[in-house]
């Protein structure tokens, strides 16, 4: 396999029954790699997996055609791998800017240009920069939580159910926003409860079940797929 | 002199109401930001900081003591702040080392708060050991250069005025370093990258950690500083009042009482508690007798001493603002952590 | 083998210890140390009951102890007439007043809805009634601190048998627990150990204070005693017989007879001390083994089983429909009400009832460490860790010293160091306490006895 950032054959849990048997995602640079499923098929578990906040017992994790299998979370970070977890993901007693400081904690070059870049991707983080980001509405702290997750400059960069709890309206937005990003050459993981317009932007999409890879393919291509619209897309 | 009778009022309320409550505020504000600090970063209420805060004050009197025998002083201001700056240090690492053996385990073993509370109990026991080891239980001044800024005497004399207002150094010193300290303090939480991550620590320690800050550096750094607060408040304490380790001990609840009415675990709070559970003391223990019999004609002068309450009971004001916070207010003035 | 009987052990222990105190030192000491073991047990006791049973940390023992100290005096010494029949009324409507204002402000606080009505209300209560006290406690405490300040210069108590206020010390801890409980509890843990830490310095300086009700520092002395006195005993006939007949092999080893009178004296007076302790231990030994089993009784019943299942999860139990601050509260009356009862026996062993003795570290802290040593939520571990705690506490004196003279072996008696750490030696007591409690928490988290895990079927 050649691609940017992949793991196969995850096999692990939380101590007792393993969650994950035997799912394997991949994903490339300026990509956008997609894993649906049902309620407790793991999805969460696997991006944890990834993070090496989880004991595997078996499977490997590749970077770059690095094994980092063995690498901590706080390494994976280090190298490269950036992680916005469902809740909590914002500090609420920081300023928007200073969230965007702690986001880059382990960078020691400037800092003015990422600023720049985020602010244009994200022009409300720019307005409400001295603000607390406890204080923002949900959409806005997802933003801010993106935000700080690259502002590290990562190669790959995760979400764990970005869209959990904002309306509709934002949603749209907020994967706007991960499709803006995408181009910058990133390469994206997200976990997603609304399978239907996350496999719409998805390059790959992953359909676990079980803590198993049941359906993988083209984001279009699963769309469209009989079975995963019958079984997942509700019709 | 009638008409000079408001002014004699304010002059005497400045003397024994405004200063002296200043000072024990600064004092106790100081001593609240040590436990406001670990209780935000390592989640716990310290039982051993009273003792902390003795220990850093005996270190700078041995340290004092020394200086004198050289015959080192500071001319008109005390020893003592010569040998602030060495007791400080000295004082935060025995912190980092109480840190190692003691705390440390119970976080990698991620422990209960409550557990956390419990060990520093044990804690305290050593601390309170240690101190009246080395230097005993018995109360010490240790109090040298000039003591009045303003003499009584020499403003009446000055003034003309029949009442006199006299200000210590030690008063002034106190609100001068904790000032200095204070704003350090805020300087250091709110524009150095250091400060931040230890609030984004305090605040998501989770995401702290997926943000690459290292926690051992950001309780090593709290450590610090919480064993350099303690020594300034248990140093300035001592200098103005004097040093006796059980005092320091007491010392625990208007000090946590400052920290909670302030909201615990935000800085800005245990500052603002500070002054209030002091001015509430010193307010409510003062005896206004004198102050009225300047205000009002002879002839309605007050019986009594009209004092709220005796000083004997000034723990009770801690404890009742405390009580009456909590019930109104559980978060305290300012929003603070609830876990 | 040794974990089956980890219990058993531990007392024999203990027992040796005791036993070995009472051969080297003397049986005086060692039955001495062991009353005030079972004082100590049974305050771990109540500490037990809120922190092992229901996880509240209650930081303010010592206030509970003191007030038990009080009832003791106030049930057991002889009313001062005197100071009733002069400012007895001025008390009492002080008492009255106070009464009366704490019911209003009861009611309002639950009957006035707007919120600022409530507290002009309750402002305005309290305004009233500082002035009415103004007008009668003041004076009133004046006049009964006057009445032969030497001796008296307080009201007195009931003139009851001192042993009463073991019960009525129950009571009144358990009132000043339910009015802190009411407040505090519901609230966090740690907020709970301030305000506990808080009300026991308040009761400690009203005590200190307060002459009118306790003396204040001017001591409280010479209660009566629950047991016979050593002068009597060693003037009694029985008595003298008994001590000769115990001793008869000892004394028939004697010739003259000067001498074996002299002998008999010196056994009759230690022989008294030791009866007069033995009475004692007979009676806390009761008390402690009623409480013992009430709590035991506690402890497996559903209740008890209902306070683990919160102190365990608090969350589970709420969604249960558990009322867990009621359940708090009841447990926490009812732990305070035990110190309370502990207090009580305290000073009248003592005989006599000194406020400025109580310390923190004394009689709140060490408690603690009792507990947890012993072995939180488990009632035998309790009673151990009382024991041996208080043992150790008594103990640790003598054993820094002689390590200390140890060390210092290679300096001339008079030097300075030497001379000031024999002086200091006292007070590695607290060090010990401290490493003990800290090398417990480490290495036996749950204590020399743990609590029992019952599993569900």
């Amino acid at each position: 396999m050649s691609n940017f950032f992949y793991c196969e054959n995850l096999v692990g849990g939380y101590g007792g029954e393993n969650i994950l048997n035997d799912c394997s995602v991949s994903v490339n640079k300026g990509e956008i790699s997609v894993i649906v499923g049902p309620n407790g098929a793991g999805k969460s578990t696997a991006m944890k997996a990834m993070l090496g906040m989880l004991k595997l017992n078996q499977g490997k994790v590749f970077l770059d055609g690095k094994d980092i299998s063995n690498f901590s979370p706080q390494d994976r970070v280090a190298s490269g791998i950036s992680f916005v977890p469902q809740t909590m993901n914002i500090f609420n007693e920081l300023t928007v800017r200073e969230n965007l400081e702690m986001g880059a904690y382990l960078r020691e070059d400037d800092l003015d240009e990422t600023f720049e870049e985020m602010y244009s991707l994200f022009p409300i983080l720019c307005e409400k920069k001295e603000q607390m980001a406890g204080e923002l509405s949900g959409g806005q702290r997802q933003q801010v939580a993106v935000g700080r997750a690259l502002m590290t400059k990562p190669n790959v960069l995760m979400l764990d159910e970005p869209t959990a709890g904002v309306s509709p309206v934002v949603m749209d937005e907020l994967f706007d926003k991960i499709i803006d990003i995408k181009k910058t050459g990133v390469a994206i993981i997200i976990v997603e409860q609304n399978a239907k317009q996350a496999l719409n932007i998805a390059d790959f999409g992953y359909v676990l079940v079980a803590g198993k890879n049941k359906f993988t393919g083209k984001g279009s291509e699963l769309l469209n797929d009989a079975e995963v619209r019958k079984a997942f897309l509700g019709g | 002199m009638e008409n000079y009778d408001l002014i004699n009022a304010l002059i005497l309320l400045a003397n024994f109401v405004i200063v002296p409550a200043l000072s024990y505020g600064s004092q106790l504000a100081l001593a609240a930001l040590g436990i406001t600090l670990v209780y935000a970063v390592l989640r716990f209420s310290n039982f051993a900081h009273g003792d902390l805060m003795a220990f850093g004050t005996m270190i700078a009197i041995l340290i004092t003591w020394l200086f004198q025998s050289w015959g080192l002083t500071a001319g008109v201001l005390p020893t003592a702040l010569i040998a602030l700056p060495f007791a400080m240090a000295l004082t935060a690492a025995f912190c980092l080392i109480t840190d190692k053996i003691v705390y440390k385990f119970y976080r990698e073993q991620k422990s209960q708060p409550v557990v956390f509370m419990i060990v520093s109990v044990g804690v305290m026991f050593i601390m309170n050991a240690i101190v009246r080891f080395i230097i005993g239980p018995k109360d010490r001044t240790f109090f040298d250069g000039e003591k009045f800024i303003i003499k009584a005497v020499e403003f009446k004399s000055y003034t003309g005025l029949p009442e006199g207002l006299s200000i210590k150094s030690t008063q002034v010193l106190t609100i001068v370093i904790a000032l200095i300290t204070m704003v350090a303090l805020f300087y250091f939480l709110q524009k150095t990258k250091m400060g931040k991550s230890m609030r984004a620590y305090s605040n998501n320690e989770d995401l702290a950690l997926l943000s690459g800050i290292n926690p051992d550096r950001v309780v090593m750094i709290t450590w610090i500083i919480v064993g350099m607060l303690a020594t300034i408040a248990g140093v300035l304490y001592g200098l103005d009042k004097s040093f006796k380790p059980f005092t320091y001990f007491q010392l625990l609840l208007p000090m946590f009482a400052a920290a909670i009415v302030g909201g615990i675990g935000n800085p800005l709070g245990a500052v603002a508690g500070g002054y209030i559970i002091a001015f509430s003391e010193v307010m409510l223990t003062y005896a206004y007798k004198k102050f009225f019999m300047y205000l009002l004609p002879t002839n309605l002068e007050p019986s009594g001493l009209m004092q709220f309450l005796s000083t004997d009971y000034k723990f009770a004001i801690s404890f009742i603002i405390l009580v009456i916070v909590l019930v109104i207010r559980p978060t305290g003035i300012f929003r603070g952590k609830t876990l | 083998m040794i974990e089956k009987y980890r219990t058993q052990l531990a007392f024999l222990v203990m027992a040796l210890l005791l036993i070995i105190v009472g051969v080297a030192q003397s049986w005086s000491v060692s039955i001495g140390i062991f009353n005030l073991c079972i004082v100590s047990a049974i305050m771990a006791m109540g500490v037990n009951l809120q922190w092992g049973y229901a996880g509240l940390f209650n930081a303010g023992v010592m206030g509970f102890t003191a007030l038990g100290g009080l009832v003791a005096v106030l049930i057991s010494h002889q009313p001062i007439y005197e100071a009733w029949s002069i400012a007895g009324t001025g008390m009492l409507i002080s008492l009255f007043i106070v009464i009366v204002a704490s019911i209003s402000i009861f009611y309002i606080s639950k009957y006035v809805n707007s919120v600022f009505k409530k507290r002009f209300l309750i402002v305005f209560v309290i305004l009233l009634a500082a002035i009415g006290l103004g007008n009668f406690y003041g004076p009133s405490v004046d006049l009964i601190e006057d009445i032969n300040p030497a001796k008296t210069g307080f009201l007195g108590g009931l003139g009851m048998p001192i042993i009463f206020s073991w019960v009525a010390a129950a009571f009144a801890a358990a009132f000043l627990a339910w009015i802190i409980g009411t407040v505090t509890l519901g609230l966090r843990s740690d907020y709970l150990a301030i305000a506990t830490l808080g009300i026991s310095e308040i009761v400690i300086a009203v005590l200190k204070h307060e002459e009118w009700l306790s003396r204040g520092v001017k001591n409280v002395t010479g209660l009566p005693r629950p047991v016979p006195y050593e002068i009597r005993l060693q003037e009694s006939e029985w008595f003298i017989n008994f001590i000769e007949w115990l001793n008869s092999s000892k004394l028939s080893a004697i010739e003259t007879v000067s001498s074996k009178q002299d002998l008999l004296n010196k056994l009759v007076i230690e022989g008294s001390s030791i009866y007069v302790k033995l009475c004692y231990a007979g009676l806390f030994i009761i008390v402690l083994a009623v409480l013992f089993f009430l709590s035991q009784l506690a402890l497996n019943s559903p209740w008890g089983r209902m306070l683990r299942a919160i102190r365990d999860n608090e969350v589970a139990a709420s969604a249960m429909g558990k009322n867990i601050v009621g359940q708090h509260l009841q447990v926490f009356i009812l732990g305070s009400a035990i110190i309370g009862i502990a207090g009580a026996m305290l000073t009248t062993l003592d005989g006599q009832f000194t406020p400025g003795t109580y310390q923190p570290l004394r009689f709140t802290f060490i408690i603690w460490v009792m507990v947890i040593v012993g072995g939180s939520g488990n009632n035998l571990g309790s009673i151990f860790g009382g024991f041996f705690i208080w043992f150790m506490w008594i103990e640790a004196e003598p054993i820094s010293i002689a390590f200390i003279s140890l060390v210092t072996s290679g300096l001339d008696y008079g030097d300075p160091i030497k001379m000031h750490l024999i002086a200091s030696a006292p007070h590695m007591r607290l060090f010990i306490m401290g490493a003990i409690l800290l090398i417990t928490l480490r290495f036996m988290p749950r204590g020399v006895i743990p609590e029992k895990v019952v599993r569900p079927r």
